[in-house]
């Protein structure tokens, strides 16, 4: 069962006196429910602006997005709708997404609200995610980063969502802390029926946790597929230059490769295929007309 | 230049985070330190520098062509700090200064330590930017740290590290905060900034990917202990240390085999 689509999506930021930027440039993207789905890409590829326009806190310029069936509207003032909560974010900074002033429990608390749970107390949640029982009574400031992370992975989860989403919810983390954050987001995702939606420029944590991965540049999903069919045979030339970037502990002292330049300014995005300024395979049909079909958006693997 | 240090002691008010470190970094060579957060590395590095917190207790020595740089007057190291060791932080948006342009902060330190003059050290500003691959350093000179994107902004870091000539380069996870492409750059630039210049280089970083890429030897601490040194390949192919091995294992996956083909 298909929990989020994204067909198509558009997602635009306005400043005044600057160019119009099209962070998320017609996206499309499923994830189904228990299945989870990691998103990478270089800082500024927009990753961050798509998981925020899930949560209705970016409207979409064009495009649709549904969850469970209900197409997701912009977050305004009053209260999201009911059938839109079933979509929970867990963001990148805990020292900036937990309410210093609240005890824990209060705000785990919220998210039961949400949800009209009047059976389950916040120390239940906190169990859940490994962490004492007695929690709930303190302060966001008592607690380490990984602690923290834990604790709005809680919140999130009291809300009972059928789609988590992570946007890179370990890169503010100690590096001994993200594997495991990462391994009970999935874990708690996979075990309660929901999807998850992963967002990472950690590669390496990526592939260790989903099922699937999509490959985003400059607001384009450039490929997407099973993780290990992805890693073995990455097909896309930007996937490949992002999978032959990470350095391997095999002791030989080889350099990873290079991709040469900087990831194009998205107010203003090279004509025809976005890599091409970059790619190592351009060709001329590249440089004019943009590859719009999938799973792997390159003139090189075109559907027959 | 060959910098050691021997039987390295730190305590920060109760608690005793190095317990008597050896470490030698030669020049020309890259030196990678591993380990867990919290296990010393950071602190390692810092000391060499003198920048510990103060109320901080030291024992051993550190040394740098025959002077104990821990048994030198304030005066004396502030001579050394800057113009013969730099060192590198791991994130260039915090280490730079916001509102000083480029230029300011490559030439800063040059003319204090080097004394030379407002030209040449403008001179001197741009052959930096371009040894680290700035592109056209004329302009960049004159712009502001947040004009550039987080690899160019490391760049830079490494370029005000260099301005003064060091011998000695700490580069404390100087490529944590970037991205992959980015930091396979950032890699590169470091390895043929020590073979060139011939600095010796200790690189602190939890990634042994990295430290597999461009150090020639390494040391794995634990709990402010370094539990085993040796060359690359012998520590991270047949380490001898349970604690390395446990490091190596937790590392994801089982075919790393990939991005091998495909250089």
């Amino acid at each position: 069962m298909t929990l989020l689509t994204i067909d198509d999506l558009v997602v635009e930021h306005r400043t005044p006196g600057r160019p119009l930027v099209r962070a998320v440039a017609g996206a499309s993207l499923t994830v189904a429910a228990g299945e989870v789905v990691g998103l990478v890409g270089e800082s500024g590829c927009g990753k961050s602006t798509l998981a925020r326009a899930v949560c209705g806190l970016h409207p979409a310029a064009a495009g649709t997005i549904t969850v469970g069936g209900h197409p997701v509207t912009s977050l305004g003032l009053r209260s999201r709708h009911r059938a839109l909560t079933g979509a929970q974010m867990v963001f990148q900074d805990p020292y900036a997404s937990l309410n210093p002033r609240r005890r824990v429990g209060a705000q785990i608390a919220d998210g039961l609200r949400t949800a009209d749970d009047r059976t389950t107390a916040p120390a239940d949640l906190l169990e859940r995610v490994g962490l004492p029982r007695d929690f709930a009574e303190r302060f966001p400031h008592e607690f380490s980063g990984g602690q923290r992370q834990r604790i709005a992975i809680a919140r999130a989860l009291a809300a009972r969502p059928s789609l988590l989403i992570g946007d890179e919810p370990i890169s503010a983390l100690d590096a001994s802390a993200q594997a495991h954050v990462a391994r009970l987001m999935r874990d708690l995702a996979v075990e309660s029926g929901a999807g998850l939606l992963f967002i990472s420029h950690d590669l390496s944590v990526v592939r260790l946790i989903a099922d699937r991965i999509a490959v985003m540049y400059l607001g384009k999903i450039v490929e997407t597929g099973p993780t290990a069919e992805v890693w073995a045979d990455p097909k896309h030339p930007y996937t490949r230059a992002l999978l032959g970037a990470i350095p391997i502990p095999d002791g030989r002292g080889v350099l990873p490769t290079e991709l040469p330049g900087d990831v194009p300014d998205p107010a203003d995005p090279p004509s025809g295929c976005r890599f091409h300024p970059r790619c190592p395979l351009v060709m001329d049909v590249c440089l004019d007309r943009e590859p719009e079909f999938g799973p792997v958006a390159c003139w090189l693997h075109k559907p027959a | 230049m060959t910098l050691t240090i021997s039987g390295l002691k730190v305590s920060i008010g109760e608690a005793e985070i190095l317990r008597g470190v050896d470490l030698t970094v030669s020049a020309g060579h890259v030196h990678g330190l591993a380990g867990e957060s919290g296990s010393g590395k950071t602190v390692t590095g810092l000391a060499v520098l003198g920048l510990l917190p103060h109320g901080s207790r030291t024992a051993g020595t550190i040394e740098l062509a025959g002077r104990d740089l821990l048994a030198m007057p304030a005066k004396q190291l502030n001579a050394v700090r800057g113009a013969e060791i730099a060192m590198v932080f791991q994130d260039p948006a915090t280490s730079l200064h916001p509102m000083v342009t480029v230029g300011v902060q490559l030439t800063e330190h040059m003319r204090h330590h080097l004394g030379v003059g407002r030209k040449e050290a403008r001179e001197r500003a741009l052959g930096l930017l371009a040894k680290v691959r700035i592109p056209s350093p004329e302009t960049a000179v004159d712009r502001y740290p947040h004009q550039f994107s987080g690899g160019m902004r490391q760049r830079i870091a490494i370029a005000v590290a260099l301005a003064c000539e060091p011998k000695v380069l700490i580069a404390d996870e100087p490529t944590t905060a970037l991205d992959v492409t980015v930091q396979a750059g950032i890699l590169r630039l470091l390895r043929g900034l020590c073979d060139d210049l011939g600095l010796a280089v200790l690189l602190v970083t939890h990634d042994l990917g990295v430290m597999s890429a461009v150090a020639d030897e390494v040391s794995v601490m634990k709990d402010g202990l370094v539990v085993e040194t040796g060359p690359r390949g012998q520590v991270l192919t047949e380490p001898r240390h349970a604690y390395t091995r446990a490091l190596l294992e937790s590392l994801p996956g089982d075919d790393h085999k990939l991005p091998q083909e495909e250089r």
